[in-house]
């Protein structure tokens, strides 16, 4: 019976997959064995009873028995469908507390993952196999809908509000995701790929980070400027904020808080990211986060050789 | 065929009303079918404002304060009158279908002369109201002008303001239009005790306009 | 006149020709643009509403034809069918223009308009004035639709959901208001029936005297004048939200765009049965009719009716069990979603029994009923996959949704109507209908329809979305087996359509009764006079009563 399963129904990568699928499945064959009774019923009787000439045809108005059965028993068939339908959903409504916890936003037309350590990936992610994951969703302009049919998940991502999705990934490889609500033009080319694996490969994945990070540094650079909201404080055009422009600072001598004075080399730079409160430059406060262990190789590369184009 | 025909008193074209359409049986049951047809429309109109009533009892509830805040913008005094306005007009339509019912073609007449005046009141007061707010740029929507100190959602009370009120105005633009013409036919001498069904049916309307005001005055104009 | 239980299309000779009927008592295009008869205002409909079908029905053929392969490319062309904005306007367009120009409007304005009065025994319906603005204004929706298509189009959706219908381009404002217009339309004819079926009962027709398909048309109505409303009032606030920025559907000015999908479903879920409830009427008319035996549940079948048009009104939650209403609210919905499928189920066991030792003949419109009765089944069967809430998670929104509902939509109501035109077209017309041909479309429509649609239960399952452009590879041989079905059910229903069509050249030879119904309509002369009777009827039997004449009546 697999294999009608799999024709239906795609691969089940949760156990959450599993759980609807049985469901499916059950109403699938009621379906199919009601539907064939209706269908022999109404052919035979087409044919058994077919038209004669003059013969007289008897007056059965109603028989209240039947009608009390066909009542009663399709009344209690759907009642325990209802309650089956119940149970997987309020069994998955809530995620459990010790969930893995990414922030989505679906905009027209990607999807942004958010991870816990603040590093963001758009369109693809990796996770790994056998740990519960939740995917807590809004939307920066429309409806979209974040639809994983492996995991037979599905929710809307409505702006304004969060909502969330939850499942364990049981089956390694590629997850397709899809938005299934429709959001325009691009609505169709709206996916993203969850990449399922080892810990170990995940792990190696979050050392070395997306492919995109295999770019030229200064292009690396750029986005990790904005994404971990370096440019809140720090501007790129000389203009004073909570901390220092980084415009044409490269090669400059500066002077610190405690008289000494310091060149802006690699050395600095990578030291006032990783931690910042080792040197306070002259006039600034020290409010500057540490991004000790929140920053990739690359992408702490990719920063200074930013920095280092700023001329 | 499972019928037969019978040539019923209401079939011939001799000795029944002028008024009684070909294909009723009797005055009475055109009368009764005109009447479940009034009563239907009636119901899909609570229906539409009923839209509204459930939008507005939404959005009051997420901003309570915002909108107790804004309706201080309205006036209870001139809302009252209005109030007041409408429940006489009410009364004096009642007395309209009364004495066309009774063949009293001239105080027909001059009742529904008073609801409309009643309704051409209702209207001037909420003219001045609308030109007060539009002054003060208390308007919907994008509109929304206000200068003074307000509550960012003081705005959505305003569009429902000017939603409700204004589709509640246009029923009593069309209830003028409709009571005018009553006001033509009684005078021609139209209706008797045997027909005058317009003035029942239009009375009917004109309650459910009443109606619709006496929920809105105190929703908008008396937040507690 | 004897009971007729005899073969259907040979009692031609029956009767002499009418002299006069409604279509030929007056002439000229005045004196339709003018006439307060029910008869010709159906008449009227139904030419509206096979333009709509049209319309809308090669929409469908464009939308099929796009999605034949990935690239959208057919005979090596180098430029794709559609663009991706313009096949979104297509498929909006397809919907709206099917739901509220065609389905809406086919059975009650059109069919209904031509045969209730008559099988009430009535002259007309009750506002005969009325009945004329009802089509007006539905001419003027439909105008104002049409408009929109050409002032920028619309690529909503037909479900217009907020925040993306606010902030499009197009002519959306246009299309919302064409919809509340045509709206009005259908709570006109509402009225118009109810009052009808209340007052205008020919002497001798209590409440269970009644045809089933009054029964039909009369919940129909219900839900018409009691739900539309809410639809109009939701569409005017779309276009305020559009003109004035009102807020209340944008969460960035404290609206809420899931309280649009509330506003909306708690009109369309009941429109989902303004649409349903006629088709199942009509088949309560053919099976007896077909099976020369009285229907099997009379008062189940009346009663389900109404019970549908009452529930339907609490179900509407169950369009939303993924878009953030609260999860109590979705268990609630789900439950009551699985109540309305029994009236449902009850109607079809009552259809199948009542051909049970009856005298079954296989004319087209019977056929049509048999085809009626499978297509439904499989639409309500699979109902309950979206009925149950975990079930819903993963099937919502995709192809099985679309596939579902053109089962009961498509499969239930439209082929119902084409049953229903067929039956009642040597009345309407006065002219019969090749039997050969109408039997070969309907084969063809069948067939058509089950390859286009039941390859899509397949699809959703496996999780292709609904309003997609662009689709996986892995999806492409079953959404091309769906193309070359849709292009067997186009030419199965253009079959018909000329198989009607044509017998409209022939001279008057329809018989009063062809096919031996005992409903009223059947006991006037086809085409029937003006003013429907000679005189009033009375009624003495109970409709479907197929037992001798003289026999104990009752049941």
């Amino acid at each position: 019976m697999e294999w009608i399963r799999s024709l239906m129904l795609p691969l089940q990568g949760s156990e959450f997959a599993k759980e609807v699928d049985s469901l499916y499945m059950f109403i699938f064959w009621l379906s199919v064995v009601l539907f064939i009774g209706i269908t022999i019923a109404t052919l035979y009787f087409a044919w058994a009873f077919r038209f004669k000439p003059g013969r007289r045809t008897e007056h059965i108005a109603h028989n209240a028995t039947l009608e009390l059965a066909w009542t009663i028993i399709p009344l209690f068939i759907v009642i325990g469908i209802f309650f089956w339908g119940v149970n997987g959903y309020t069994k998955y409504a809530v995620a459990p507390g010790d969930a893995f916890q990414v922030q989505v936003v679906g905009k027209k037309w990607l999807w942004q993952f958010e991870y816990p350590d603040g590093s963001r990936y758009v369109n693809e992610i990796h996770l790994p196999v056998g740990k519960p994951v939740q995917f807590i969703m809004t939307s920066e302009d429309v409806l979209h809908d974040f639809f994983i049919p492996t995991m037979r998940v599905k929710h809307d991502v409505v702006p304004g509000r969060y909502t969330s999705v939850w499942f364990t990934p049981a089956v390694a490889g590629n997850h397709h995701v899809a938005c299934a609500e429709y959001c325009g033009k691009g609505h169709s080319d709206m996916a993203a790929k969850i990449v399922v694996e080892s810990q170990a490969a995940y792990e190696l994945w979050v050392k070395e980070g997306p492919a995109d990070l295999n770019r030229p540094p200064v292009e690396v650079g750029r986005d990790q400027y904005e994404a971990k909201g370096c440019n809140t404080c720090h501007s790129i055009d000389g203009t004073r904020g909570q901390g220092p422009s980084w415009k044409g600072i490269w090669g400059q001598k500066h002077k610190m808080k405690d008289g000494s004075e310091i060149l802006v080399d690699e050395n600095y730079v990578r030291e006032s990211i990783l931690n910042p409160q080792a040197h306070i430059l002259e006039g600034y406060e020290a409010i500057m986060p540490a991004f000790q262990g929140l920053l990739r190789e690359k992408e702490l590369a990719g920063l200074i050789a930013y920095i280092k184009s700023l001329q | 065929m499972s019928m037969t025909v019978v040539d019923t008193p209401g079939h011939g074209h001799h000795g029944h009303d002028p008024n009684q359409q070909h294909h009723f049986a009797s005055m009475a049951q055109q009368f009764d079918s005109a009447k479940i047809g009034m009563w239907l429309f009636l119901a899909t109109e609570i229906l539409l404002f009923g839209g509204l009533f459930v939008g507005y009892g939404i959005m009051q509830g997420q901003h309570a304060e915002a909108f107790k805040s804004a309706h201080h913008h309205l006036d209870k005094r001139l809302g009252f009158l209005n109030t007041v306005v409408l429940l006489v007009s009410s009364w004096t339509m009642v007395m309209a279908v009364y004495s066309a019912s009774v063949n009293k073609r001239k105080a027909t007449v001059i009742l529904l002369i008073i609801t409309l005046l009643c309704a051409g009141t209702f209207m001037v007061v909420k003219y001045f109201e609308y030109s007060h707010k539009i002054h003060d740029g208390l308007l919907p929507g994008k509109y929304f002008s206000y200068k003074g100190p307000h509550l960012e959602r003081e705005r959505m009370f305003f569009s429902f303001y000017f939603m409700m009120t204004g589709l509640h105005g246009i029923h009593v633009l069309l209830g003028m239009v409709a009571i005018s013409w009553l006001i033509f036919r009684a005078n021609r001498g139209d209706f008797s005790s045997s027909w005058y069904t317009p003035v029942d049916l239009v009375g009917l309307y004109w309650h459910l306009v009443d109606l619709i005001w006496i929920y809105l005055f105190p929703l908008l104009y008396l937040i507690q | 006149m004897g009971h007729v239980v005899s073969a259907p299309g040979k009692t031609a000779a029956e009767s002499p020709r009418p002299q006069k009927n409604y279509l030929n008592e007056q002439s000229g295009l005045w004196s339709w643009l003018t006439t307060v008869d029910h008869k010709r205002i159906g008449i009227m409909y139904l030419i509206g509403i096979a333009i709509a079908f049209l319309l809308g029905g090669l929409m469908a053929l464009l939308v099929r034809l796009t999605l034949l392969t990935p690239d959208h490319k057919i005979f090596g062309s180098s430029t794709p069918i559609l663009s991706a904005e313009a096949y979104n306007q297509v498929f909006t367009l397809h919907g709206a223009i099917m739901v509220f120009l065609f389905i809406i409007p086919s059975v009650p304005a059109a069919l209904g308009n031509f045969v209730l009065p008559l099988m009430l025994g009535a002259k007309d319906v009750a506002f005969p004035r009325l009945n004329l603005v009802s089509w007006y204004i539905y001419v003027i929706g439909a105008i104002m639709a049409v408009a929109s298509i050409l002032l920028g189009g619309i690529d909503t959706g037909w479900t217009f959901y907020t925040p993306y219908s606010t902030t499009t381009g197009g002519a959306v404002t246009l299309m919302t208001m064409a919809a509340f217009v045509l709206g009005f339309s259908s709570i006109f004819t509402g009225i118009n029936f109810i009052a009808t079926v209340h007052k205008l009962r020919a002497p001798g027709m209590g409440w269970f005297q009644m045809p089933l398909f009054v029964w039909g048309i009369y919940s129909t109505a219900i839900i018409q004048v009691l739900a539309t409303p809410v639809l109009g009032i939701t569409l005017v606030l779309l276009a305020l939200e559009r003109v004035f920025n009102v807020g209340i559907f944008d969460a960035r000015l404290g609206g809420d765009p899931v309280l649009f999908q509330h506003f909306f479903w708690f009109y369309s879920h009941p429109a989902v049965y303004i649409m349903i409830l006629p088709g199942m009427a009509i088949i309560s008319e053919l099976m007896p009719t077909f099976s020369r035996k009285t229907i099997f549940g009379y008062r189940a079948i009346a009663f389900s009716s109404i019970a549908i048009a009452l529930i339907s009104f609490i179900v509407w939650g169950h369009h939303m069990f993924v878009s953030g209403q609260s999860q109590m609210a979705s268990v609630i919905f789900s439950f009551l979603t699985f109540l309305v499928a029994i009236p449902s189920g009850i109607k079809v066991l009552n259809w199948v029994a009542t051909m049970y030792k009856g005298n079954v003949s296989l004319e087209a419109p019977m056929l049509y009923a048999i085809s009626f009765l499978l297509l439904f089944s499989i639409g309500g069967l699979t109902g309950l996959f979206l009925g149950a809430l975990s079930t819903d998670v993963h099937l919502t929104d995709t192809y099985f949704i679309v596939a579902h509902f053109h089962y009961v939509m498509m499969g239930g109501t439209v082929i119902a109507f084409i049953g229903g035109l067929h039956y009642w077209w040597p009345k309407m017309t006065g002219r019969m209908y090749n039997e050969f041909w109408a039997k070969v479309a309907c084969a063809l429509t069948f067939i058509g329809f089950n390859m286009t649609f039941l390859t899509q239960f397949f699809l959703g399952s496996q999780g292709m979305p609904r309003r997609y452009y662009n689709y996986l590879d892995q999806f492409q041989p079953l959404h091309a087996f769906s193309t070359f079905g849709s292009w067997v059910l186009g030419l199965g229903l253009f079959i018909t359509a000329g198989c009607l069509l044509a017998s409209l050249r022939k001279p008057y030879d329809a018989p009063d009764n062809p096919w031996g119904g005992t409903t009223l309509e059947w006991a006037t002369q086809s085409p029937p006079i003006t003013h429907n009777f000679e005189g009033q009827p009375v009624l003495e039997r109970e409709p479907y009563d197929y037992r001798p004449v003289g026999a104990k009546v009752g049941h």
